[in-house]
């Protein structure tokens, strides 16, 4: 089928890799269309930058730890990208988000050292890069934490977060504030939404400001608005006179949401296309070269022709890989080798859910410069690469950020579109 | 094959996570717990509803059907087309009032309004009118309606003759163009013809939408297969239809072959896979070198707000490429979601209010954004904007025709 639209990079994926690869090359002047079936992990993450939290015990400075940890495992993504190709995707993306659309709201930190934050049960989580809503509630810091809940947010328990934080040696309370959230029950972008005005907060300010003591600093959930996170939460930090920090919470995550939008936005003024809801059915190729995607929009499908591609497809948790029940794990776009699956005979999963899972390493076969096998011109970034077990390892967003911005150089210097761009 | 296509729709209910993200992106759900959110009212409640046992579960009828959910879940769950067809199943226990079986049919209300256009129109904004129409109909007093033309596209149609050209191409007009933006329909035919295109316009009738989404699917498909018998022979002889309301388009395409269960229609399907949306086709146009590019300054800003079902093509957003084109013209792209009014819905007396906070934000990036003019691809939206933030709104068509510097329609009623 000869193709409706040509550009010259079609990105597959709009998760924090596809977003990064895509705007990144959009910004370099090429033609760039972002095609995703649906919202990616954005909003079921924490909308931190987790980069090396354990190794596997737990990592103070990524930085430091790093070279030892690609040097132990080279089938890592990390490996093949270089530890090299780190920094520059997070100073990269910590541009964007300062010029995104949430005015003034901002990350902080780096590869030096990891922020020990609370999660939403108050377990202590290591990440390299946070927004700046989140770095108070180090558990590094010895100030004393109140954790502060509301009922209608049912998914938060602030006592069970703060007998966790003080598991860890930080001295933790939690309250609960009535809130009038005008129904029975509210998630955290329910009131993020509130959030974003100044009234709704100025009164949750005065109705939580006697009931914290000391020097203690308030932990909330996430969920100090969609638009404009700073200013909800500066203006608590003032009113409140004491550091104020959020707390990830269950899906939707609201600083996940922030982050999308942020990348979305940088995706839009560099003049990127984003295609939201057409799913990539196949590729049509010349020998190793794919020529064209066909993606399923209404009515009929749709064949966008493309001189590049970057594939940031996800793994199994988005459908990017499928595993049969012959145990013949397929990569489920373009239908590309994979690499990784343990062998007939080994283990193939563990007994504990978050431990070590051997599957969970499988990854589309690539080769050092990314590029898929058997393919000229497939890139692949995110958890589509092979090796990694992010949660495990804390490294997700680290991944998936230095992979689809490595993708984007790498395009971008290569002869064919050198031209282009 | 209904009921294998239902199974195909309700199966992938199996494929949800329970990963919330439809529930970010409800314009409905994030304004009023009338209306539990997609995932609760969908995959969820889906479970509890039993072949022909009544249904336990009331709050699909505050679903709005815009159809968000379906477009950002990356799982593929059909979660609007199993909202839909749970609230034709419960209205069919409840019974569908006759407001809704009224507001569902342009056709009639243009055959009646047309004629008496002036009367019609000075009843629709007379206050004490509104307020006796609310009572005893239960359209919203301050709901937005459309402004009859007084005379019909169509009747422009008849009288137009589309110069002979290489390229053919059907042109499917919709009801708001029938009865009340003629105009829009005269300037599409004007582009598509500036662009090389001879027009044809068949005779042609509502595609059933509006009946689709007050659950009245019977009627529904006789409408819309009607439409399609219209369609089809020109289809088969190799044209493209091409049309510029994107909800109706959206209906040929995809909603009624997945949500009334005509999938295998042979007339339907062949007009649905033919079928584009106008700036769809002008922007493939464009990338095939094909698209005019005398376009003339037009020194505006502007904002675009990309409707719903524009959203449900899966296409992207084609209008802000070709406005791109537009020498002079500054295009804001507004990210909020929804209008609110999804068709029918925001017209409802009980409905009406939860449109207008779904629209706010909205309202709210358009008076933010400094534009004169908000641009929008859906007839039922413009009206709904324009209700909400006193700004005028026009298709994208409109403003590529003044680029274009083509003559104004004669009978123009319009900004």
């Amino acid at each position: 089928m000869r193709p409706s639209l040509h550009y010259d990079v079609v990105v597959i994926g709009a998760g924090v890799a596809g977003l990064t690869a895509g705007a990144r090359l959009a910004e370099s002047g090429a033609r760039v269309c972002v095609v995703a079936k649906g919202v990616g992990s954005t909003h079921l993450a924490p909308g931190t930058v987790d980069v090396l939290g354990y190794d596997p015990n737990r990592v103070e400075s990524p930085g430091e730890a790093l070279p030892a940890f690609v040097a132990a495992r080279r089938d890592h993504p990390y490996a093949l990208l270089g530890v090299d190709a780190i920094a520059p995707a997070l100073d990269w993306f910590a541009e964007r988000i300062e010029r995104g659309p949430q005015p003034d709201y901002r990350y902080v930190g780096g590869l030096e050292r990891n922020h020990v934050l609370p999660t939403g049960v108050g377990a202590p989580r290591p990440s390299a890069l946070v927004p700046e809503t989140m770095a108070e509630g180090d558990l590094g810091a010895d100030r004393p934490v109140c954790v502060v809940g509301t009922r209608a947010l049912r998914d938060f328990h602030p006592s069970l977060c703060a007998e966790n934080i003080a598991r860890h040696g930080v001295e933790a309370r939690a309250i609960e504030l009535k809130l009038d959230a005008d129904r029975p029950d509210v998630n955290a972008l329910g009131l993020a939404r509130r959030f974003d005005d100044p009234v709704f907060r100025r009164d949750f300010a005065a109705r939580l400001a006697p009931l914290v003591e000391g020097d203690e600093r308030v932990g909330l959930p996430a969920m100090l608005g969609l638009r404009d996170p700073h200013g909800a939460w500066s203006d608590l930090k003032e009113r409140l006179g004491r550091p104020v920090f959020e707390i990830p919470t269950l899906p939707p995550s609201v600083p996940g949401m922030r982050m999308f939008e942020a990348l979305r936005a940088a995706l839009r003024a560099a003049g990127g296309r984003l295609v939201m809801g057409g799913r990539v059915v196949a590729a049509e190729r010349d020998g190793a070269q794919v020529t064209a995607v066909r993606v399923d929009t209404a009515g009929r499908e749709t064949v966008f022709g493309a001189r590049a591609l970057v594939l940031a497809t996800g793994g199994f948790a988005s459908g990017g890989l499928a595993l049969g029940s012959d145990w013949v794990v397929r990569e489920t776009v373009l239908d590309l080798p994979v690499r990784g699956a343990p062998p007939a005979g080994s283990q193939r999963f563990g007994a504990e859910y978050f431990g070590e899972q051997p599957m969970a390493r499988v990854g589309v076969a690539v080769e050092a410069t990314q590029r898929a096998e058997g393919t000229d011109n497939v890139l692949v970034a995110g958890a589509a690469l092979p090796g990694a077990e992010p949660w495990r390892e804390g490294s997700g967003e680290g991944i998936s950020l230095a992979s689809g911005h490595r993708a984007a150089e790498l395009v971008l210097a290569s002869e064919g579109l050198a031209a282009a761009a | 094959m209904t009921e294998v296509l239902h199974e195909l729709l309700r199966g992938s209910l199996d494929h949800c996570v329970k990963c919330t993200i439809c529930e970010t992106a409800c314009p409905v759900s994030n304004v009023t717990p009338l209306f539990p959110g997609p995932k609760y009212a969908g995959p969820q409640a889906e479970r509890y509803r039993v072949g022909d046992e009544p249904s336990v579960e009331w709050s699909v009828d505050y679903c709005s059907g815009c159809g968000i959910c379906t477009q950002v879940c990356p799982q593929g769950v059909k979660i609007a087309e199993i909202n839909a067809q749970a609230r034709h199943k419960l209205k069919q226990q409840k019974g569908v009032p006759l407001r809704d079986r009224l507001i569902a049919r342009p056709t009639v209300l243009g055959r009646l309004g047309t004629p008496v256009a002036p009367l019609a129109n000075a009843s629709l904004r007379s206050r004490p009118l509104r307020v006796i129409g609310e009572r005893l109909l239960g359209v919203h007093r301050d709901a937005p309606v459309a402004r009859f033309a007084g005379r019909t596209f169509r009747s422009w149609a008849r009288r137009h003759e589309s110069p002979p050209a290489a390229r053919r191409i059907v042109y499917f007009h919709g009801c708001g163009t029938q009865y009340f933006e003629p105009d829009v329909g005269e300037k599409t035919v004007a582009v598509l013809e500036h662009n090389g295109y001879q027009v044809d316009i068949p005779k042609q009738d509502c595609c059933g939408l509006p009946l689709q989404s007050n659950g009245l699917f019977d009627d529904a498909r006789k409408y819309v297969l009607r439409l399609a018998r219209a369609l089809a022979p020109h289809a088969r002889d190799g044209a493209l239809i091409v049309g510029n309301a994107t909800s109706c388009t959206l209906m040929l395409k995809r909603e009624a072959r997945e949500i009334l269960g005509l999938a295998d229609d042979p007339d339907l399907k062949l007009v649905s896979e033919r079928t584009y949306d106008v700036c769809e086709l002008l922007l493939e146009l464009h990338d095939r070198g094909e698209l005019k590019t005398d376009l003339q300054p037009v020194e505006e800003v502007v904002a675009y707000h990309a409707p719903c079902q524009q959203q449900g093509h899966w296409i992207g957003k084609p209008a802000l490429e070709l406005l791109a084109l537009v020498p002079g013209l500054e295009v804001r792209e507004l990210d909020a979601r929804c209008c609110g009014i999804a068709g029918t819905y925001g017209i409802k007396r009980e409905k009406y209010d939860i449109a207008m906070a779904a629209g706010a934000d909205l309202f709210g990036q358009i008076g933010a954004s400094q534009a004169g003019l908000v641009v929008c691809d859906s007839e039922t939206c413009r009206w709904q904007i324009e209700h909400g933030t006193r700004k005028p709104s026009e298709h994208p068509i409109e403003l590529l025709h003044r680029a274009y510097r083509l003559p104004q329609p004669a009978g123009s009623n319009r900004w």
